[in-house]
């Protein structure tokens, strides 16, 4: 698949930004590390949601004809693609009014009720973002509950460096924080190799042979009857060399996962401070992106079958 | 009613004509223009509801080269009108066309994404997802005769390896042809249920190859003269 810029930034910032929130919604609630104040909270959930927005914004530079992206609420019953923007879009009223309610000094009620739906939303319309691809058949690749299990874990280990860059600068007691990004991370990190040693292995798709039905014999295509490329070929005809997929991925494992790791023990023995924190939120942002290229990169649609694939 | 073709793979000469006739009909019809990208120039591209690729099965001495037309299957299980977020895809509930409604397309490519059999494709000019129509802007035209209210690839294939019919009629000629010959749908294993139907090519002895023995001395003068003499 052609890896598309605007869709790599959308899901990144997306899930940081929905990752945030919701941790920041648990650090609020269980006080973590002496708990953060009225207006740090403010400020660090009004970038959860600027996150959001931003990636939203961005998802549609992609679209050929955005003046009719509106649209895309409608068919909510049926598509992943409605899904997400009906729960990204419901996240928001739901996030502001726990928001307001930590503004205002709202009953605990409240506050913590219209948080933890808030959290449940943004978990819906990050689980959904990896839906849908994970719904596609055309894509083996992308068809597995690991993909929609790897969009909330990344989402979620970028939303709790984030959130502990946010204790560093706030200066709480930054243990539980640490404990938290390193727990996430660990489980984005098993999830991901899981995923890689998954699609590894060809597995039972469509062959050259059940794609023209011609089951009896060796099938090789000869012509693909045009002169030039076609929106096919240019859109899924994209290939990684094995090669440079491999070295791709030691650089997600160590941008993404190992770097942070590191850095979160440099905040521990409060050796890096600030830097270390910042340090971590860039490499881990910076591997995610990483990833989400390679996740375009790797997947091979059954299109390509007619245009010479022996399998996909 | 269930519409959709039949293509004989033992009949196709790859010609190109259906797909020639495809977008001459259709660059006028309800989803067009089928926009073109530098036609004159050095990398010509465009949009194409039907494609023909070649293909060789078997090897050497019974290889045979298959010509593969392809356009919409117009699948009973259209998964690219289920992922279709704005309702611009959308299926036929009287014929099972599957169309694309061009004025709610917001050209996000997921319904090309979800089609295995490469249908559709983006017309960059408008922005929106095109796709074959089965001629939905010929087929019921009450001003053509009878016999030209059949797609336009249909008409025209000089080979008759096509035939355009209803499934749901199982004494239609397409269900017959389908039944008597064995027709198949392509990538069945991820049941979208194509409705296009495909038949294939038939068996045929091999034609014998050996290289004809040569002649000796009295074979070579012969050939000689034979050239030498005008008859």
């Amino acid at each position: 698949m052609h890896p598309a810029f605007s869709v790599i930034f959308f899901t990144v910032a997306s899930g940081a930004g929905f990752g945030l929130f919701s941790l920041l919604f648990i650090a609020d609630v269980f006080k973590l590390g002496g708990g953060f104040e009225r207006e740090q909270l403010i400020i660090g959930g009004l970038m959860a949601m600027a996150l959001v927005v931003f990636g939203l914004l961005s998802s549609t530079f992609h679209l050929a004809n955005p003046k009719n992206a509106w649209r895309a609420f409608s068919r909510f019953r049926t598509s992943w693609l409605s899904r997400e923007g009906v729960f990204a879009v419901l996240f928001m009223p739901l996030a502001l009014v726990y928001l307001a309610s930590i503004w205002f000094d709202a009953p605990l009620w409240l506050r913590e009720t219209s948080g933890f739906l808030t959290a449940v939303l943004a978990w819906i319309t990050v689980f959904s973002t990896g839906m849908i691809y994970a719904c596609l058949k055309t894509i083996r690749q992308w068809n597995t509950p690991l993909v929609p299990a790897n969009y909330l874990a990344l989402g979620y280990a970028s939303g709790s460096l984030l959130l502990l860059l946010g204790a560093v600068v706030s200066g709480l007691d930054t243990t539980p924080y640490i404990a938290m990004s390193a727990l996430i991370l660990s489980i984005a990190a098993v999830l991901k190799a899981i995923y890689y040693f998954w699609i590894s292995s060809p597995g039972l798709g469509p062959t050259i042979n059940t794609a023209t039905g011609l089951t009896r014999a060796k099938v090789k295509l000869l012509d693909t009857g045009h002169t030039h490329g076609t929106f096919l070929t240019q859109e899924f005809g994209f290939q990684i060399a094995r090669q440079k997929a491999g070295l791709l991925k030691i650089v997600v494992f160590v941008l993404g996962f190992a770097l942070p790791g590191l850095m979160l023990v440099w905040v521990f023995n409060q050796q890096g401070g600030q830097v270390a924190a910042i340090v971590a939120v860039i490499t881990g942002i910076v591997g995610a992106a990483v990833e989400r290229w390679l996740f375009f990169a790797e997947a091979r649609h059954v299109v390509n079958l007619y245009h010479g694939a022996q399998r996909c | 009613m269930r519409l959709g073709l039949v293509i004989d793979l033992d009949v196709c000469v790859g010609c190109h004509a259906c797909a020639i006739a495809c977008k001459e009909w259709n660059a006028s019809g309800t989803t067009g223009p089928l926009s073109d990208y530098q036609p004159y120039g050095a990398e010509p591209s465009g949009v194409w509801f039907n494609r023909i690729r070649h293909y060789e099965m078997d090897e050497y001495p019974n290889n045979k080269t298959v010509n593969f037309p392809m356009s919409c299957n117009h699948c009973e299980d259209a998964e690219c009108v289920t992922v279709c977020p704005t309702g611009a895809s959308y299926k036929r509930a009287e014929d099972g066309i599957v169309l694309v409604d061009q004025d709610k397309c917001m050209g996000c490519n997921y319904c090309s994404w979800a089609c295995p059999y490469g249908a559709r494709e983006l017309d960059r000019s408008s922005g929106t997802m095109k796709k074959c129509t089965l001629c939905v802007d010929r087929i019921y035209d009450m001003e053509l005769p009878v016999e030209e209210r059949q797609p336009s690839c249909v008409l025209t294939c000089p080979a008759h390896a096509r035939m355009f019919g209803d499934f749901d009629d199982p004494d239609s000629a397409v269900s017959r042809t389908v039944r008597e010959r064995g027709g198949f749908g392509l990538m069945p294993e991820l049941n979208y249920n194509p409705t296009n139907q495909y038949l294939p090519p038939r068996s045929k002895p091999v034609i014998p190859i050996e290289a004809h023995p040569r002649g000796g001395l009295k074979e070579s003068i012969k050939q000689f003269a034979n050239k030498l003499v005008r008859r």
